[in-house]
């Protein structure tokens, strides 16, 4: 019976052709906009670090002074003076945590002639590498040791060292950063978390992977320069390890839910700690990110993506109204087919399921060209300049789920009208005409 | 003619006409609220950032040696640069508008006082305000004596012992509301920094949503940063000339540094705001397409009911009605459809805008958007109602003795 109801809907479709066209049209252009948005918003909002994620954990305090003005954010930006960071390293209350900072430096490259250039990294402590499964092709991080002697070590990314030894790993090499001599340890396998949570999080978290990492002591013994937001107040100077300057990213990983829970008491009583010898005069309010957590609250997805994808949907919803009113129009005229077969003894139930059968037919041609539709708006926003545009790619589940959404709308679409048309009475229609 | 027949024929269709005007009320909504945001952005980036942008070329160089005196090997690559043909003036400067390098300071009244508002810091050589093409309304320039070190080796302390700044109008607005700024004294960093001058308008290197885009204070303080940007200031022609000239000539005083993002300052306007660019273009093709299928939507639904009424139409024309007469029902009618989906579309349009302001931190909607927005689908709609009533009109009376 489905069979030929589809059979009947294809011929009803061809008759008005206009406005079957039309329809399909409209619901390839809601999907396709939509699922380009939700595409980008699957892929962005995907897990960086599958597996490890659930156990890590950014913590976060708040070390200024009491409000002054209006001006300032009620809350904290989530990084962490030096002392602080430096005090939560050595208390190691957590199964691992390391600190760390964005940095840039100059690369002066062995062969002569060749002119130094800028590589971006990060200054991270030595559990960093352990915490984040960071893979090695060669060598490996260093050691606690290593952190407190400032050792003058080096982890390469994998296309620094392609760049500074071809083919051959850097391990034992030497590479001249800034002023300093630095001796290669590990060459990263490529590892770039998207987005890279551990960062800052502004407008560049996702792209680029960090191309090197060194101590951070060693970076900040050797004034290395690093990258983002450093923010101080009072005065005295803006100095990187002062109490009043917060720049560095902590983070802990913590095997269990007990352990996160013992950490965060024990995020608090720091805190107390800290207030008994005259600093951080705010109310104690400890917090302890899950990683996923961590990125929605600090808006990893730019808020512009956000606005797009209310925008699809709100396109697709005028989309499928339009849809339901010509699907409206389409049942209605035909009342006198419906009346004549309603007189000839079919059910309600026979109508509903004859124009839902219809609807489909429109759904499934709609989806396919949404499809398409999909598959050129990800195209374009590849082109795009952000970070993020390299990511926006179909996937078998998004591929799927466009086909879902297209049924689903056009089933939705075709529910109204198919009602109302199914509750034509028989034979009335036909005295009328 | 009168409406009553028409009101009792939308009756008649009171689920397709609530669709239609459903459909028009959430597509006011939306083209409304994106047409504010993009007239915001548009306003954002055509916000004039103070400086003579067509005629800059900057250059930042990151001397690799640091131990050397900075400021001696600003003034090598300065004097250098000076020398390029074309080059009308040049500077050192920490940071420039738009450049994403921002040093702001909590502005105070006094010693450790609570800050009013935070400003930019802009610090630079001598040549600065004349290389940017700054427009002095009141004050004078920094004198000669005036000038110190940045001292960013001791965390920039400079701005503890500046002795005088040149702010921007809008932060002088801000500080002293109708009062003259010139003689006052503010506390940027932790000594008293008299404001000597005001500069007409100066944007900050990074934007946001508030007024205070524009809180700009300058010093006379020489950066003694490894990393240095150089600013040259020539004609907008000779730009691209002299931005090739000047990599030479700094590669070949020392080349052992770093150059990066040689460019001219329409480039870094262009880079400040490519999101935006694209932001825009995208919000326009939705406005578009949002339009485009609403009209579509009324003219499909208007061409069906004139088919359905083609008997009415031609009893209609029987008893009396001219082509006109059918021709002002149907556009008629669907001004009363458009009409009342567009009321609704302005509720829903200040709804939505609210939703927006809460999660998205979005601006109020200007109120003549609405308007306009309501005039655009009111014509759209008798722009896509216009083909299907013309074909309306042209049934001839004698359908009505068809059967």
């Amino acid at each position: 019976m489905l069979g030929y109801y589809a059979a009947t809907a294809i011929g009803s479709l061809r008759r008005s052709k206009a406005l079957a066209i039309l329809m399909i049209l409209v619901i390839g252009l809601g999907i396709g906009a939509s699922m380009t948005m939700i595409t980008i918003f699957h892929v962005l909002s995907g897990d960086p670090l599958p597996g490890r994620s659930g156990q890590l954990y950014a913590p976060v305090i708040d070390p200024r002074p009491l409000a002054r003005d209006h001006t300032e954010s009620p809350e904290p930006d989530g990084n962490f003076t030096w002392p602080d960071a430096m005090n939560l390293l050595r208390a190691k209350r957590a199964d691992r945590q390391a600190a760390m900072a964005g940095g840039a430096v100059p690369v002066r490259p062995t062969q002569s002639g060749e002119l130094p250039f800028y590589e971006t990294g990060r200054y991270v402590t030595t559990d960093f590498f352990a915490m984040f499964q960071v893979p090695f092709t060669a060598g490996s991080g260093w050691s606690r040791e290593d952190d407190e002697a400032r050792a003058r070590v080096v982890v390469l990314g994998s296309d620094l060292n392609h760049k500074l030894f071809g083919n051959t790993s850097g391990v034992g090499r030497t590479v001249r950063l800034k002023n300093t001599d630095f001796r290669v340890i590990g060459v990263v396998d490529h590892w770039n978390p998207q987005p890279q949570f551990y960062a800052q999080i502004n407008g560049r978290v996702f792209g680029k992977a960090d191309q090197f990492f060194l101590p951070l002591q060693t970076a900040q013994e050797l004034e290395l320069d690093f990258n983002g937001r450093f923010s101080c107040w009072d005065s005295g100077g803006d100095a990187r390890t002062s109490d009043h300057c917060v720049w560095l990213q902590f983070w802990v990983q913590l095997d269990s839910t007990s352990k996160a829970q013992a950490y965060r008491n024990f995020l608090l009583s720091y805190w107390r700690d800290q207030q008994a010898h005259g600093r951080m005069p705010r109310p104690v309010n400890a917090q302890l990110y899950g990683l996923m957590e961590w990125l929605a609250h600090e808006h990893a997805i730019p808020d512009d993506l956000r606005l797009q994808l209310s925008l699809s949907l709100g396109f697709l919803a005028v989309c499928m109204l339009n849809v339901v009113g010509l699907l409206l129009a389409t049942f209605l005229r035909r009342s006198g087919e419906i009346s004549v077969r309603r007189a000839l003894g079919a059910r309600r139930w026979d109508i509903f399921l004859q124009l839902g059968v219809e609807s489909c037919v429109i759904g499934v041609a709609g989806g396919l060209l949404g499809l398409g539709i999909a598959c050129l708006g990800l195209w374009s926003v590849r082109q795009r300049p952000d970070g993020y545009a390299q990511l926006a790619q179909m996937d078998v589940s998004m591929l799927l789920a466009t086909f879902l959404l297209a049924l689903v709308a056009s089933v939705i679409a075709g529910l109204l009208p198919a009602w109302r048309a199914c509750r034509i009475p028989p034979a009335l229609q036909l005295k009328t005409q | 003619m009168s409406h009553s027949p028409l009101i009792a024929s939308l009756t008649r269709h009171k689920l397709t006409v609530g669709l239609l005007v459903m459909q028009v009320a959430l597509t006011c909504a939306i083209v409304c609220n994106v047409a504010s945001i993009i007239g915001h952005r548009l306003a954002q980036m055509r916000a004039s950032s103070g400086v003579v942008e067509n005629e800059l070329t900057l250059i930042e160089s990151v001397s690799v040696d640091e131990s050397a005196n900075q400021l001696a090997k600003h003034d090598t690559d300065l004097a250098a640069l000076r020398g390029i043909p074309g080059v009308q003036s040049v500077a050192a400067v920490d940071s420039l508008p738009l450049s994403g390098r921002n040093w702001s300071n909590g502005i105070a009244f006094e010693p450790n006082g609570p800050s009013m508002t935070s400003a930019t810091a802009y610090s630079g050589t001598p040549e600065e305000l004349r290389t940017l093409g700054l427009r002095m309304v009141a004050g004078r320039l920094f004198l000669p004596e005036e000038y110190i070190s940045l001292d960013a080796a001791h965390d920039w302390t400079g701005i503890n012992r500046v002795p005088s700044t040149i702010i921007s109008r809008s932060l002088a607005e801000k500080l002293f509301p109708g009062k003259d700024p010139l003689g006052k004294v503010i506390y940027p960093g932790d000594g008293p920094v008299r404001i000597v001058g005001v500069v007409e308008q100066m944007l900050r290197p990074t934007l946001d949503e508030s007024e205070s885009s524009g809180y700009v204070t300058l010093f006379p303080m020489l950066p003694d940063t490894a990393s240095i940007t150089y600013v040259m200031r020539s004609a907008p022609q000779d730009r691209d000339r002299i931005l090739q000239q000047a990599k030479r000539v700094l590669t070949s005083l020392d080349s052992n540094r770093v150059l990066r993002n040689p460019q001219t300052f329409s480039d870094l306007r262009d880079n400040y705001f490519r999101r935006d660019r694209t932001m825009i273009s995208l919000l326009l093709s939705a406005a578009l397409a949002l339009l485009l299928v609403t009209a579509a939507g009324i003219a499909g639904l208007a061409s069906f009911w004139v088919q359905q009424r083609r008997r009415s139409i031609g009893i209609r024309r029987a008893v009396g009605a001219t082509r006109q007469d059918i021709l002002r029902y149907f556009q008629t009618e669907n001004f009363v459809i458009v009409g009342a989906g567009v009321v609704l579309g302005v509720v829903l349009a200040y709804g939505l805008n609210m939703l927006l302001m809460e999660r998205y931190a979005l601006e109020r909607l200007p109120w003549f958007y609405v308007p306009a927005g309501a005039l655009v689908l009111c014509l759209i709609g008798q722009a896509a109602v216009l083909g299907p009533a013309l074909r309306a009109s042209t049934v001839p009376p004698v359908v009505a003795t068809r059967g």
